[in-house]
């Protein structure tokens, strides 16, 4: 069957199982555009700016663990999207993100809406192609979808000049396929892992490092059940809230920069660190000759260059964290006895009680962490969270009572600001039956805030909660404690009225200065089933704590902030 | 931690844009490219380059990782013996007093490669160390241009 390269892309998908991609149509991607609007396979949504396009499918991807689609034109079009593809890099996201370019006849040419698009995407995706030749493209698409989910997931781009998506070609699309030149490893070492049970076993303050691997590889339940049998205490990063579950009595919490005293405490004195699948963030480290420096490293991770990149490892195993757990849990359950631990935890479980997380609430003023755990009592599990980059971020990481993975969605490696909205979208659109909270910041939220147009339109209802404290608050922060409180830029009092703006789009806005207020508008926002910005009015001064200041140990943290 | 210098030879698919993944991928991460030399396998569809690069323990660990993410590279030979050589073409004016010339080239491999009216160039092949000797030794000769060719290397 001869398809032309526009009918390909969208055969491709339909095999691929897709039912939803965003995008936003141009000049050289037209003629794809012209297919989907002929096909019955997928639904399209329109976002109105391209970055957005590549964060809603990324939400979308996060949240089911499918693999994310999205299309654009050439030229802006394209550079408007790569915020959104090194969102995606940096976190490990499938995503296959396809974009038009100019004519191969003109390539080169410096012609309208021109960029080497695969030149700028080169470091920030998992793979590229630029298409030469149409015959190739049935491979291609299949090749992208396959290094997208396989492996350590990624975004793979694929750049289609014009005519390409206008030329015929034989359409095949294979079931399966095999490359000759990458082959990821999912099975760990037997002998390694034998060995790293075998050093658990000898330990006495063992420790579980969890990070985004846990979720990326679907990992949760053998996690836990690791936990339970080992009586091992862990720790989440940022990527990994939600995969033990608040209510594990074996969760210390998030360690790192704004992690709990306990957490860090554990990193800090382990004699024996069993590492799923982080990679050793600088935010999680702090200083890196002082990070866990009592520990033996055990490492698990898919990519084997995230393996002794950051800090030397004992036992290096390189396998899917689900598949090599699974082989570790007979062993731990032969060699490893939880009573063993129990002083260690108990030591662990006071450090907790001497130094809890925790505020100070108000009663003149909200406090950004009481909207936080208010929302989580409210909703629970019945919602996913999404955030922005800042000071919100970091309160819905530590007061978020999270059950399940995949239940938060944050940009954690680049630092996105403006990816809450449109992921929220994403996320919805994957679980229409669930609740879509984006916690944003008065200055996170207005870097995509064209997005409303997209969830009003297309009947996605989420809900924004704005911490707003007039001020880019985490710059603020390290203002206040690093730079003599010299508020460079960050005094943001003018503002839009968020309420009006939001109605302004279609949706309902709620302006909140109390509990109570807070309380009916969250209530009611969800009643309402419309998208929705709730503008709360909290503590200009807050400040995320504890905290490690950049550079600093684990364990000394600053517990709080004396003037 | 030392830096030292490595050889790496690395086999990739021949395809577009696969010289700008590895040359983006030292630049990116900030990486050292001493010489790097690149040309097909005959009757295959592979390209083998040959990298000579410096760093410590974790960097050379790291380059070679990364290296293998790439999609199109089939393989990466970082360790056992290389047979290494590299090849240097000097332009000498013809004014010069040759006496000694030929005996160097003959200690470095090298020959008369072209010669025109006003000059000669030589060309010797060596490892990159005697190389660096020669083209040192030949500067009494008045050199008016030199280059070399980065090293190639095979596994042995």
């Amino acid at each position: 069957m001869e398809l032309s390269g526009s009918q390909m892309v969208v055969e491709a998908l339909a095999k691929e199982n897709i039912s939803v991609v965003f995008g936003y149509p141009g000049g050289a991607i037209m003629n794809v555009y012209d297919e989907i609007y002929k096909q019955k396979y997928f639904q399209h949504i329109l976002t109105r700016h391209e970055q957005a396009a590549i964060h809603a499918a990324d939400g979308y991807a996060r949240s089911s663990g499918d693999v994310g689609v999205a299309f654009v034109t050439s030229g802006p079009g394209f550079t408007n999207a790569v915020t959104g593809l090194a969102t995606a890099y940096m976190d490990s996201v499938p995503l296959v993100v396809i974009s038009g370019q100019v004519p191969i006849s003109v390539i080169g040419t410096d012609a309208f809406q021109e960029i080497d698009a695969v030149g700028i995407s080169r470091p920030c995706v998992k793979h590229n192609y630029l298409v030469k030749d149409v015959k190739d493209l049935p491979r291609i698409l299949k090749e992208a979808f396959f290094i997208a989910r396989s492996g350590r997931p990624g975004p793979v781009h694929i750049d289609i000049p014009k005519d390409v998506t206008a030329q015929n070609a034989k359409f095949n699309y294979p079931d399966t396929i095999k490359m000759q030149t990458y082959k990821p490893t999912y099975k760990g070492n037997g002998r390694q892992i034998n060995k790293a049970v075998e050093a658990i076993a000898n330990s006495k303050r063992p420790v579980l490092y969890i990070g985004g691997g846990a979720i990326n590889s679907n990992a949760s339940d053998e996690v836990r059940e690791f936990a339970k049998i080992t009586g091992i205490p862990a720790v989440e990063t940022l990527m990994a809230r939600g995969v033990m579950g608040h209510k594990n009595p074996l969760l210390l919490g998030m360690l790192g920069m704004h992690g709990c005293y306990s957490a860090n405490m554990a990193m800090s004195e382990a004699d024996i660190m069993i590492a799923f699948g982080p990679r050793f963030d600088d935010r999680v480290t702090g200083k890196l000759n002082e990070f866990a420096k009592h520990a033996k490293i055990i490492h698990i991770d898919i990519d084997p260059s995230s393996i002794g990149k950051i800090v030397d490892v004992d036992f290096p195993i390189v396998g899917d964290l689900k598949n090599v757990v699974e082989s570790m849990i007979p062993l731990a359950k032969e060699k490893i006895n939880a009573e063993k631990y129990k002083s260690w935890r108990d030591l662990l479980n006071r450090y907790d009680e001497i130094h809890p997380l925790g505020y100070k609430d108000s009663d003149k003023v909200l406090k950004p962490q009481w909207i936080i755990e208010k929302t989580g009592e409210m909703l629970g599990d019945n919602a996913f969270i999404t955030t922005d980059v800042g000071q919100h971020q970091m309160w819905a990481a530590q007061f978020y009572p999270f059950s399940f993975p995949r239940q938060f969605i944050t940009s954690g490696g680049l630092g996105t600001m403006g990816f809450g909205l449109p992921a929220a979208i994403g996320v919805k659109r994957a679980f229409p039956e669930k609740i879509s909270i984006n916690f944003t910041g008065d200055g996170s939220i207005l870097m995509n805030v064209q997005e409303l147009m997209t969830a009003v339109e297309m009947n996605i209802p989420v809900i924004n909660i704005i911490l707003n404290n007039k001020f880019l608050g985490m710059v603020r922060q390290w203002q206040t404690f690093f730079y003599d409180k010299r508020y460079s830029s960050t005094d943001i009092q003018k503002q839009p009225n968020f309420v009006k703006l939001v109605e302004s789009f279609g949706g309902v806005g709620f302006k909140v200065k109390t509990k109570n207020e807070f309380n009916v508008a969250l209530k009611d926002a969800i009643d309402s089933k419309k998208v929705a910005f709730i503008d709360v009015d909290i503590d200009r001064f807050e400040n995320v704590l504890p905290m490690v200041p950049a550079g600093g140990t684990l364990y000394n943290m600053m517990l709080e902030y004396k003037e | 931690m030392e830096n030292t210098r490595r050889v790496l030879s690395v086999v990739v698919i021949n395809e577009e844009a696969v010289l700008s993944r590895i040359s983006g991928l030292f630049a990116g991460r900030g990486y050292n490219i001493d010489s790097l030399t690149v040309a097909p396998v005959p009757n295959t569809n592979f390209s083998r380059l040959t990298i000579v690069t410096n760093g410590n323990k974790r960097v050379l660990e790291q380059i070679v990782k990364q290296l293998h993410k790439l999609i199109p590279v089939y393989k990466v030979i970082e360790s056992g013996e290389f047979a290494e050589q590299e090849m240097a073409l000097v332009k000498i004016p013809l004014n010069e007093n040759f006496s000694g010339l030929d005996v160097m080239l003959k200690a470095y491999n090298g020959t008369i490669a072209s010669s025109g009216e006003n000059f000669i160039v030589v060309m010797v092949a060596d490892d990159a160390k005697r190389i660096d000797n020669f083209l040192k030794a030949i500067k009494k000769f008045n050199p008016i241009d030199m280059v070399r060719s980065g090293s190639v290397a095979l596994d042995v």
